[in-house]
């Protein structure tokens, strides 16, 4: 059986113009994520990762080739593609339920209808009971809760994330990689998560891209079918993390 | 045994009603690398801050080589999770700044800080700013400035908390050497326990709040350490045990 490609980076370098000078940060990337699959993209700080992620959901544009979603040419950002941002980006006037139900809303669904949407999602992620908080009120964690469920409730074609845990303590950070694990493999999509830490990568991935450092291209790309809930000791694991650490462009 | 530089006793302190440190006590062996971990919000930075009296503590006594902690006397040097270089001064001139308000002699600062920024790889940047660097040199600027002062105590509170995994270790090998080279005295506060196997030569964990020690855990793995050697991972599982909430 042949699998559905949904994103397909094609040749696909993005340069800055800046007044400092011309910034290429992306020299032809190439890559497929194909249909339900979890593909990790893994590059060393600053690499040009949440540069990748804004060309995917077409919040910039590529300078040469092309990107195309679920059969489309991206050429702007559409609610078919979802974002789960670091920093939340949450409406921090909305409570829980609002923020959930934001995408269904702005698409004119009716409300008995997206309440019911948005109810489902908010289970899932684990924030039953509290649909009426504001963000302020909840921790980080459970806010980034709410920027899960509220990239699923739009029901996108694709969810990209982009280090949603980055400033999470490295307990909380455990949590919610068994979080998204199992909201994955509850409810499947196709799924783009950003990061630059190797245990969440092994943790969560189908797959794991690993990008150069600036400008960023693929470097390598790993397979990891180890049996799930994966083990972050397991010797399978901690071999794997060598081999990628091994592999990776240094930061400095 | 020799006598502990630091010694902890019976440390207490409430914010209001809310009890945090409920009766610590414990020693610090000079030139010992002490890890401090707990789980999510025990208190570790509260701990931190009373320890050295940054906060008033209810009861208990701290003293340093048998004397009441005093920040005034005792050389006592910190390396916060924030990026706390300072912003208008060279690398060089952020290197000296502790040196240099306590009045060393100027031969002396340059022979330290000449040291210093070679151990860690500064020397090349001696002239730059802070906003000229990146994250990892940044918290390297300040690890050097916290080693020039050669302090009788070296207070870390998770320095290496935002940055990648591979540059994470790559600091951390500095900082052992960094250790070695001065034997300095050190208790290093983290979230992460793999960190804190990698880097101590005792772990202390502590519980839920109210906080209480747990348990000490002595960690005699040879170094350089290696974080997939079975007894590493055995430390680590350990560790994990007695913390684990998620």
């Amino acid at each position: 059986m042949s699998r559905k490609a949904v994103i397909e980076c094609k040749h696909v370098s993005k340069t800055f113009y800046t007044l400092s000078g011309d910034h290429l940060v992306v020299d032809d990337l190439n890559f497929t994520v194909y249909e339900n699959e979890f593909v990790v993209l893994f590059g060393p700080g600053q690499c040009g990762k949440t540069t990748v992620l804004n060309l995917i959901t077409g919040l910039e544009l590529p300078t040469k080739g092309e990107i195309i979603v679920a059969g489309e040419k991206v050429t702007g950002p559409s609610p078919k593609r979802g974002m789960v941002y670091q920093t939340t980006n949450l409406f921090m006037w909305y409570n829980v339920m609002k923020n959930v139900e934001f995408g269904p809303s702005v698409r004119g669904i009716s409300k008995k209808e997206r309440r019911k949407k948005a109810q489902h999602y908010i289970d899932l992620v684990g924030l039953t009971g509290f649909e009426k908080h504001y963000p302020v009120q909840l921790s980080g964690g459970m806010q980034q809760r709410v920027g899960i469920a509220r990239a699923y409730c739009n029901e996108p074609d694709i969810i990209c994330m982009d280090e949603p845990f980055g400033h999470l303590d490295a307990q909380t950070r455990y949590l919610m990689e068994k979080e998204v694990e199992r909201i994955s493999s509850q409810e499947k999509r196709t799924v783009v998560f950003v990061t630059n830490n190797v245990e969440e990568a092994i943790y969560l991935a189908d797959r794991i891209i690993l990008l150069r450092n600036l400008p960023t291209s693929v470097k390598k790309e790993y397979t990891v079918d180890l049996p799930r809930p994966r083990n972050y000791v397991s010797p399978e694991f901690l071999a794997l993390r060598e081999e990628i650490t091994r592999d990776m462009d240094p930061t400095l | 045994m020799a006598e502990p530089i630091v010694k902890v006793r019976n440390l207490t302190k409430s914010f209001g009603d809310l009890l945090v440190l409920d009766d610590v006590s414990f020693d610090v062996q000079k030139g010992e690398f002490l890890c401090i971990v707990g789980p999510t919000g025990c208190g570790k930075t509260t701990f931190l801050n009373s320890l050295t009296k940054l906060y008033n503590i209810d009861s208990g006594s701290i003293t340093i080589n048998g004397k009441d902690i005093d920040l005034r006397q005792n050389n006592i040097a910190y390396v916060f999770q924030e990026y706390s270089a300072m912003e208008w001064l060279t690398v060089e001139q952020n290197i000296m700044y502790g040196l240099k308000i306590k009045h060393v002699d100027k031969d002396i600062i340059r022979q330290r800080v000449e040291n210093v920024m070679e151990i860690v790889g500064l020397t090349k940047y001696r002239n730059f700013y802070p906003r000229q660097l990146s994250a990892s040199m940044l918290q390297r600027v300040v690890i050097a400035r916290a080693f020039a002062v050669e302090p009788e105590l070296l207070l870390m509170d998770e320095p290496y908390g935002q940055l990648d995994l591979q540059l994470k270790y790559h600091l951390e090998d500095e900082l052992i050497k960094l250790w070695q080279k001065t034997g300095t005295t050190v208790i290093f506060i983290t979230h992460n326990i793999e960190e804190a196997v990698y880097l101590s030569d005792r772990i202390l964990v502590l519980t839920n709040k109210p906080t209480k020690i747990k348990k000490s855990i002595p960690n005699n793995l040879p170094r350089p350490r290696k974080i997939s050697d079975p007894e590493f991972v055995k430390l680590r599982n350990e560790v994990t045990d007695l913390i684990k909430w998620w």
